[in-house]
C-alpha cells in the first residue's frame, strides 16, 4: 500500500471535488453541500489510510513521488511527507469536513453563490495539502501563494463586517512576505546548484553571509504567515471578518504553514543562520506570548479575541522551535496540531454563538448560559483547551515546549510560563462576559438564542472534543510520529539535548 | 549624390509631423501628422537600406506601411464614432479618459 | 507527645524505591476512574439523568470509599508500603519520560480515605441540600469530577500527575464556586479562584521544569533520591516555587484572597472542597515533597513563616466577619496555617500536620454542613447577627455544631486538642528566639481561634432571637442532612485521639516522611505548653461568651482601626486591586490602543503612503492626447540624447 501515490492524489482530489461542486445544477445548493461534505470525508478516509501506512521508524521522508515539471530550472513536482507534515495533513483532513458541516448555513446569509463557497473550501483544502506535502522548494512556494486565493474570496465575498478591508490586508500582507521568500528562493537556486529539490538542498553548504540573508527572506514570509509579533495585525482583522468556518481553517491550519515552513525550510536549509537568529526569534515569540495575551484580555469582539489568543499560542510554537531541544521541538509540532483542534473548535463554537446573536461584540451577550447550557458548556470546554488545562491536548504540547525550553534557556521559559496565567484571564473573562452573570434582557427576545446545539452542530463539536480529550490523556501515538522528524531536524541544526545537571539518576534507581 | 539629403528630409518631415501632433487639435490633422512621422521613418529605413546594401530596411518599410494602414482603419473608425456622439473632431474635447 | 515526635529514624539520604502493585492494589486506578466515569455519564446524559443522577454520584463515591478501605487494608499487610502502578506512558520525548502512573502509599492512603469518606458523607448531605435546585445533576457531576481529580492529585506517582490533578481540582473548584453562574458575584469569585490558583500553578510548573533540568525526571522516587545531590540554591528555589503552588491552592498568604470569596458556591462545596480536602492539597504537596523541604533550613523557615503569618491573619479577619460561611472560611485559612507551620517545622511535625489535616477535615466539614443546615432552616440567611437562640429549634444541628466548635478550639478531649497541641509544642522546639516567635504565634492563634469560634457559636445558637421578619419558625433539616452531621460530629469527638496515636506510625512508611528529628529541647516543658494553650483557649472562649451572650447589634457598628482593617481583609483585597487589577486593566487598554494605532498604524500608514503617492501620480493622466504625446516625445528625445552621449563619449 505504501506505493500508492497518496500525496498527489490527496492534493488533487479536493480540486476535482471543487469542480464537481461548481458544475452541479445551480438550483440545488443542498446537493452541493452534500457532495462537498462527502468528498472531504473521502479525503479524510484516504488520509487515515496514509496515517496507518506511515512507518514510524522508517525514512524521514516517506511517500516520495517526483514528476518532471520545468526541467530547465530543475523544478519538479516532488511530494513527500515527514512526521511533521503527516500530522498537519491529518489535521487538515479532519478539520475540513467539520468546517463544511459547521458552515452549512453560513453562506446563505451572503448574496453570493452557495456552491461556490463550498467549492472554495475544497480548493483551499487542495492548496493546504499541497503546501504541506511539497518537497520541492518551488512547488512549496507556488502552493504557498496560491493558498491565498481561495482564502481571499472566502473572506472578501462571504465575510462579515469590513470583509473587503480584511481580505485585501490579508492578501497584501501575505503577498509581501511571499515576495521576500521568492527572492530567497531564487537566491537559493543560484547558490544551491540550480536545483530546488529539498533533499538535495539540505546537503548544500552556503557561506555565512548569504545564508543569513536567505534565512531572513524565508523567515520574514513565515513570520508574517504564522504570524509573529510585530507582523500580526492582519490576523485579528482577517479572523474577525472571515466566516467562522474559514476563520477556523485560517487560524487552525493556514497559519501553521508559517511555523511548519520554519521547521522544514529555515532550520534544515540554513542551520547556522537559524542558530544565529535564534535569540531574536525567541524574543519575538516571547513578546507574542505576553503581548497578544494582554491584548486578548482587552478585546471587545469575540472573533478578534480568539485571533489574539492564537497569536499568543503561535508565540509558544515559535519559542518551542527556536529552543532547539527535542522536547520543545516536539511540543511545538504537537502544539500546531492541538492548537488547530482547540482553536478550530473555539472558532466554530464562537461562530455558532455569533450566528445566533447576529453580533460578535462581547457586550451584546451576557448570561447566555441560561438560554443555551450546552453551547455554553462547549464554549467553556474550548476555552479550557485554549488555556491548556491538563486533560486537554494543548496541555501536553505547552508543557513540552516549556520544559524543553527551560533546559536550555531558563529566563525565556519562566517568562513564557507567565503566559499561562494570562491565558486563564482572557478565557475566563470571555466566558464570564458571554455566558455567565445576569441574563442580558435583549437576548431573551431573540428566537435563535433559545436554540441550543442542533444535531448537526453536535456532530461538528463532538469529534473535536473527543480528539482534544484523547490526545490530552494519551498523546503518544502522535508524539511517536513527530519525534523522529524533530530529532532529524535537531540533527540538521546540530543541536543535542542538554544532559540533566545532576546526571545518572535514572540508572541509579531504575 | 550623398544619401544625407534623404536623411535630412526625413528628419524635417518627422519634426513637422511631431510638431503637428503636439499643436493641432483636429483629430484628422493629427492623424495625418502621425502618417507623416511614419513615412519619415520609412524614408530613413529605405535610405539606410540603400546605404548598407541589404534589403532588410525596405522589407521593414513594408511592415510599417501595413501597420500604418491597419492603424488608420481603426483610428478613423474611432474618430468617426467620437464625431458622431460628440459632434466634434477636436482631440481636446475627448478628454474623459483620465484619472 | 514524646513518642510522636521521635518515632521515625528514616535514612535521610537513602534511595527511595517503590514496589510494583499487585493483587487488589493493581486496581487502585478504579478509585480515579469510577468518579470520573460517573461525572462523564452525568454530563453527557443531560436532563435524561435528572431523576436518578444524584444517586449515581453518591454511589460512585461510596464504591470508591469501599475500594479505598479495601486497598488500605491490603496495604497494611505489605512489607514495602509504597506501591506503584504504571498505567501508560503519558509523555515520552527524548530523555523526558512521564508515566501516567499511580502511587499508593501510607500518605496517599490516608488522603484517599479522607477524600472518599468525608466526600461520601457530604455527597449524601448534598442530595437533600440541593434537592430544590434544578441543577442538581450538574452539581453532582462536578462534585464527582472534583473527587476524581483530587484522588488523581494524591495518587499520582510523579509531579506531572500531581499537576494534572492539581489543575483538575482547580477546574472543579471553579465550576462549583460559580455553580450559580447567573449571579455575577459567583461568576467573579470562581474566576478569581481560578486565576489566583493559576499563579500558584505557574510556580509549581516551573518547579517541575527545574526538576527535569537538574535531575532529568519528575518521578517522585527519582527526584527524592537525587535531591541530595543538588546545590543548596537550587533546592531553595525549587522549594519556594513548590511553596508558591501550595500557597495558591491552600489559600495561604499572599494568595489567600480567593478562599473566602469561594463561599459563593453551595455550602456542600465549601465543606468538601474549601475546607476538608482541596485546600489541604498544599499541605499534601509539602508533605509529599518532604525530602526537598527537609534539605534546606531556609526553606523550612519560609514555610513556617507563611504558616504563622497566615494563621494569625485568618484569626484576626475571622473575628471581624459577620457572614457565617466567611468566618468558617477564614478559620480554614487559619487552620491550614497551622498545618503549614507543622510541615515547615519538618521532621516528626510532618506527621502532626497530616493528623491535624485529617482531624480538621472532620470538624470543619461538620461545621460547614452545620452552617448549611442553619441556612437551610433560615431562608439562606448567612449573617450571624440575624441568628440567635437556634439551639431550641435545631437540636441536632446545635449539638453537632457544638462538637465541631469544641474540636476546633482544641478543648480536651476533642480531636483538635490532640492534633493542634502537638504542633504548638513542636513550634516551641525550634532553636533560640524562633521558638518563642513561632510558638508564641501558635499559642496566640489558639486563643484567637477560641474567641472567634465561640463568638460564632454563641451568636448563632444562643442569646436572643434577632431573626428577620420573614422567619417564623426555623425547622430542623431532614434526616439525610442530619445523619452526615452526626457521623462527622462523632469524628470530631473521637478522631483526634485515634489519629494522633495511629497515623504518625502509619506514615513512617512513606518515603522519607518524618526523617531525622532535630534534638532541640523545647524552651518550655510540654506540660507548661499544654496548660498554657488550654488556658488561652478558655480565656478566649470565655471572653467571647461574656461579650456575645446577650446578642449583638444587627447593624454594623463603628469600630477601631484594627477591626476596620480586619473587616476589610487587612486591606489585602484593596492591595491586589490597586497593584494588579487596576494597572492590569489599564495596561491592556493601553496595549489595545498601541496595537491598533501603533503597530497596525504603521502597517496602515505604509498602505496610506503608497495610496496617497499614487493619488498624486495619477494626476499626470490629464486625458489630453497632446500631453501624452509630449511625454512620449520627451522620452524618445532623452533616449536619443543618451545614445548620442554614449556614442560621443561624453559620459566616459
Amino acid at each position: 500500500m505504501s506505493d500508492f501515490p497518496f500525496l498527489s492524489v490527496l492534493t488533487v482530489a479536493p480540486l476535482v471535488g471543487a469542480l464537481v461542486v461548481v458544475l452541479l445544477p445551480r438550483r440545488r445548493p443542498e446537493l452541493a453541500k452534500q457532495v462537498a461534505l462527502g468528498w472531504s470525508l473521502l479525503v479524510l478516509a484516504l488520509s487515515v489510510v496514509m496515517w496507518v501506512s506511515f512507518q514510524v521508524d522508517g525514512d524521514r521522508l516517506q511517500f516520495r513521488e517526483s514528476y518532471p515539471w520545468i526541467p530547465t530550472w530543475g523544478v519538479n513536482f516532488t511530494f513527500a511527507a515527514d512526521g511533521i507534515a503527516l500530522v498537519m495533513l491529518m489535521l487538515i483532513a479532519v478539520l475540513v469536513p467539520l468546517v463544511i458541516l459547521a458552515s452549512w448555513h453560513d453562506a446563505e446569509s451572503s448574496k453570493r453563490s452557495v456552491p461556490v463557497y463550498f467549492a472554495l473550501l475544497l480548493v483551499l483544502e487542495c492548496t493546504m495539502i499541497g503546501v504541506f506535502a511539497a518537497a520541492d522548494v518551488f512547488l512549496f512556494y507556488v502552493f504557498f501563494e496560491v493558498m491565498l486565493v481561495p482564502m481571499y474570496f472566502l473572506i472578501g465575498s462571504y465575510g462579515g463586517h469590513q470583509r473587503q478591508y480584511a481580505a485585501v490586508k490579508f492578501f497584501l500582507y501575505s503577498l509581501v512576505g511571499g515576495l521576500f521568500m521568492l527572492a530567497a528562493v531564487v537566491g537559493l537556486w543560484v547558490v544551491g546548484g540550480k536545483t530546488l529539490d529539498w533533499q538535495t538542498l539540505t546537503q548544500v553548504d552556503i557561506s555565512t553571509g548569504t545564508e543569513r540573508w536567505l534565512f531572513l527572506g524565508f523567515f520574514l514570509a513565515f513570520a508574517i504567515k504564522a504570524p509573529f509579533f510585530p507582523f500580526h495585525t492582519w490576523l485579528p482583522d482577517a479572523g474577525g471578518a472571515a466566516p467562522a468556518g474559514a476563520a477556523a481553517l485560517l487560524v487552525g491550519v493556514l497559519d501553521k504553514v508559517g511555523t511548519f515552513g520554519i521547521l522544514r525550510y529555515c532550520l534544515p536549509l540554513f542551520p547556522e543562520a537559524s542558530k544565529w537568529f535564534a535569540p531574536w526569534a525567541l524574543a519575538l515569540g516571547l513578546i507574542g506570548i505576553i503581548y497578544a495575551a494582554l491584548l486578548a484580555v482587552g478585546q471587545s469582539d469575540l472573533k478578534r479575541l480568539v485571533s489574539y489568543t492564537s497569536i499568543a499560542h503561535f508565540g509558544f510554537i515559535g519559542v518551542g522551535i527556536f529552543a532547539f531541544t527535542t522536547q520543545a521541538g516536539t511540543g511545538a509540532v504537537l502544539y500546531m496540531l492541538n492548537h488547530g483542534l482547540a482553536t478550530g473548535l473555539l472558532f466554530l463554537v464562537v461562530g455558532m454563538l455569533i450566528a445566533r446573536r447576529g453580533s460578535a461584540l462581547i457586550k451584546d451577550f451576557g448570561g447566555a448560559g441560561k438560554l443555551m447550557p450546552l453551547l455554553a458548556g462547549v464554549l467553556f470546554f474550548a476555552g479550557l483547551a485554549s488555556l491548556a488545562l491538563p486533560g486537554t491536548a494543548p496541555f501536553v504540547s505547552e508543557f513540552l515546549v516549556l520544559i524543553g525550553t527551560f533546559t536550555v534557556n531558563k529566563p525565556v521559559a519562566v517568562i513564557a510560563t507567565l503566559g499561562i496565567i494570562l491565558a486563564a484571564a482572557y478565557v475566563l473573562w470571555m466566558v464570564q462576559r458571554t455566558t455567565q452573570g445576569t441574563l442580558n434582557p435583549e437576548l431573551t427576545g431573540i428566537e435563535a438564542m433559545r436554540r441550543d446545539l442542533s444535531l448537526r452542530e453536535k456532530v461538528v463539536v463532538a469529534p473535536l472534543i473527543a480528539l482534544v480529550l484523547l490526545l490530552g490523556f494519551y498523546p503518544k501515538p502522535v508524539t511517536d510520529v513527530i519525534n523522529p522528524a524533530v530529532q532529524a531536524t535537531m540533527q540538521d541544526v546540530g543541536k543535542t539535548d542538554p544532559a540533566p545537571e545532576v546526571g545518572s539518576v535514572q540508572e541509579a534507581s531504575r | 549624390m550623398t544619401p544625407d539629403y534623404y536623411l535630412i528630409l526625413a528628419a524635417v518631415l518627422f519634426t513637422i509631423g511631431a510638431v503637428g501632433v503636439l499643436v493641432r487639435r483636429n483629430a484628422i490633422v493629427l492623424f495625418m501628422c502621425v502618417e507623416l512621422m511614419l513615412n519619415a521613418a520609412n524614408l530613413t529605413l529605405v535610405t539606410f537600406s540603400r546605404i548598407n546594401g541589404d534589403l532588410n530596411g525596405q522589407i521593414m518599410a513594408f511592415f510599417v506601411m501595413v501597420v500604418a494602414a491597419a492603424e488608420v482603419v481603426i483610428g478613423l473608425a474611432i474618430i468617426m464614432s467620437i464625431f458622431r456622439t460628440r459632434r466634434s473632431a477636436s482631440v481636446d474635447d475627448a478628454n474623459l479618459l483620465k484619472y | 507527645m514524646d513518642h510522636i515526635l521521635t518515632y521515625a529514624q528514616a535514612e535521610p539520604t537513602g534511595a527511595v524505591t517503590y514496589a510494583a502493585a499487585s493483587g487488589l492494589l493493581s486496581s487502585v486506578w478504579l478509585l480515579v476512574a469510577i468518579p470520573l466515569v460517573s461525572a462523564a455519564i452525568l454530563l453527557l446524559l443531560g436532563r435524561r439523568a435528572d431523576r436518578w443522577g444524584h444517586w449515581l454520584g453518591v454511589a460512585a463515591i461510596g464504591v470508591a470509599f469501599v475500594l479505598g478501605v479495601a486497598s488500605f487494608l491490603q496495604l497494611r499487610g505489605l512489607e514495602n508500603k509504597s506501591v506503584e502502578l504504571s498505567l501508560w506512558d503519558f509523555i515520552a520525548v527524548g530523555n523526558l519520560r512521564v508515566d501516567f502512573g499511580l502511587l499508593f502509599d501510607p500518605l496517599a492512603a490516608v488522603f484517599v480515605l479522607l477524600i472518599t469518606g468525608v466526600g461520601f458523607l457530604i455527597h449524601l448531605y448534598a442530595v437533600e441540600y440541593m434537592a430544590h435546585d434544578e441543577g442538581r445533576r450538574r452539581f453532582f457531576a462536578y462534585f464527582n469530577l472534583f473527587v476524581a481529580a483530587m484522588l488523581l492529585l494524591v495518587l499520582g506517582n510523579n509531579y506531572v500527575m500531581l499537576y494534572f490533578g492539581w489543575e483538575g481540582v482547580g477546574l472543579a473548584s471553579y465550576l462549583l464556586i460559580s455553580f450559580w453562574y447567573g449571579r455575577p458575584s459567583a461568576a467573579t469569585a470562581g474566576k478569581k479562584a481560578f486565576l489566583m490558583n493559576r499563579v500558584g500553578d505557574a510556580g509549581l510548573a516551573i518547579g517541575i521544569f527545574i526538576m527535569f533540568a537538574t535531575l532529568g525526571t519528575t518521578q517522585y522516587d527519582e527526584v527524592f533520591t537525587g535531591v541530595g545531590g543538588l546545590a543548596g540554591g537550587t533546592v531553595l528555589v525549587l522549594g519556594l516555587l513548590l511553596l508558591l503552588g501550595a500557597c495558591g491552592k491552600s489559600g495561604q498568604f499572599p494568595l489567600q484572597a480567593w478562599l473566602p470569596d469561594a463561599m459563593e458556591g453551595p455550602t456542600p462545596v465549601s465543606a468538601l472542597i474549601h475546607a476538608a480536602t482541596m485546600v489541604t492539597a498544599g499541605v499534601y504537596l509539602i508533605a509529599r515533597s518532604n525530602p526537598i523541604f527537609s534539605a534546606n533550613a531556609t526553606l523550612q523557615l519560609v514555610v513556617v513563616s507563611v504558616g504563622a503569618v497566615t494563621l494569625l491573619m485568618g484569626c484576626l479577619i475571622g473575628a471581624a466577619k459577620d457572614d457565617i460561611k466567611r468566618v468558617l472560611a477564614w478559620s480554614t485559612v487559619s487552620q491550614i496555617g497551622y498545618m503549614f507551620l507543622g510541615v515547615g517545622l519538618g521532621g516528626g511535625a510532618y506527621a502532626l500536620a497530616i493528623v491535624h489535616l485529617l482531624a480538621h477535615g472532620f470538624f470543619k466539614a461538620n461545621m460547614f454542613l452545620g452552617a448549611g443546615s442553619v441556612m437551610h432552616g433560615m431562608n439562606d440567611q448567612v449573617d450571624i447577627r440575624r441568628f440567635g437562640g437556634l439551639s431550641k429549634y435545631m437540636k441536632v444541628t446545635w449539638i453537632t455544631f457544638m462538637m465541631g466548635w469544641l474540636a476546633i478550639i482544641g478543648m480536651f478531649p476533642f480531636s483538635g486538642f490532640f492534633s493542634k497541641e502537638p504542633i504548638i509544642v513542636a513550634a516551641f522546639e525550634r532553636e533560640g528566639w524562633t521558638a518563642w516567635l513561632f510558638g508564641g504565634a501558635a499559642l496566640l492563634g489558639a486563643g484567637l481561634t477560641a474567641f472567634y469560634m465561640t463568638r460564632l457559636f454563641v451568636l448563632t445558637f444562643h442569646g436572643p432571637k434577632r431573626w428577620t421578619e420573614d422567619i417564623e419558625h426555623p425547622h430542623e433539616s431532614p434526616k439525610l442532612m442530619t445523619i452526615p452531621l452526626i457521623l462527622l460530629a462523632i469524628g470530631s469527638v473521637g478522631a483526634g485521639f485515634l489519629l494522633a496515636t495511629s497515623v504518625p506510625d502509619w506514615l513512617t512508611a512513606t518515603a522519607g516522611l518524618g526523617g531525622q528529628t532535630e534534638g532541640h529541647e523545647a524552651v518550655l516543658s510540654h506540660v507548661v505548653i499544654t496548660v498554657l494553650s488550654l488556658l488561652v483557649t478558655v480565656l478566649g472562649a470565655g471572653l467571647a461568651w461574656m461579650l456575645f451572650r446577650a446578642g449583638t447589634a444587627t447593624e454594623p457598628q463603628p469600630a477601631g482601626v484594627l477591626v476596620t482593617a480586619a473587616r476589610r481583609n487587612l486591606y489585602t483585597d484593596a492591595f491586589n486591586e490597586a497593584v494588579f487589577e487596576k494597572p492590569g486593566i489599564f495596561l491592556t487598554r493601553a496595549l489595545v490602543f498601541l496595537d491598533n494605532r501603533g503597530v497596525d498604524g504603521l502597517v496602515n500608514g505604509l498602505a496610506a503612503a503608497v495610496g496617497g503617492g499614487s493619488g498624486r501620480l495619477r494626476r499626470l493622466q490629464t486625458g489630453f492626447v497632446r500631453s501624452y504625446a509630449t511625454s512620449i516625445l520627451t522620452g524618445a528625445l532623452l533616449v536619443v540624447a543618451a545614445f548620442l552621449a554614449v556614442q560621443a563619449g561624453w559620459l566616459a
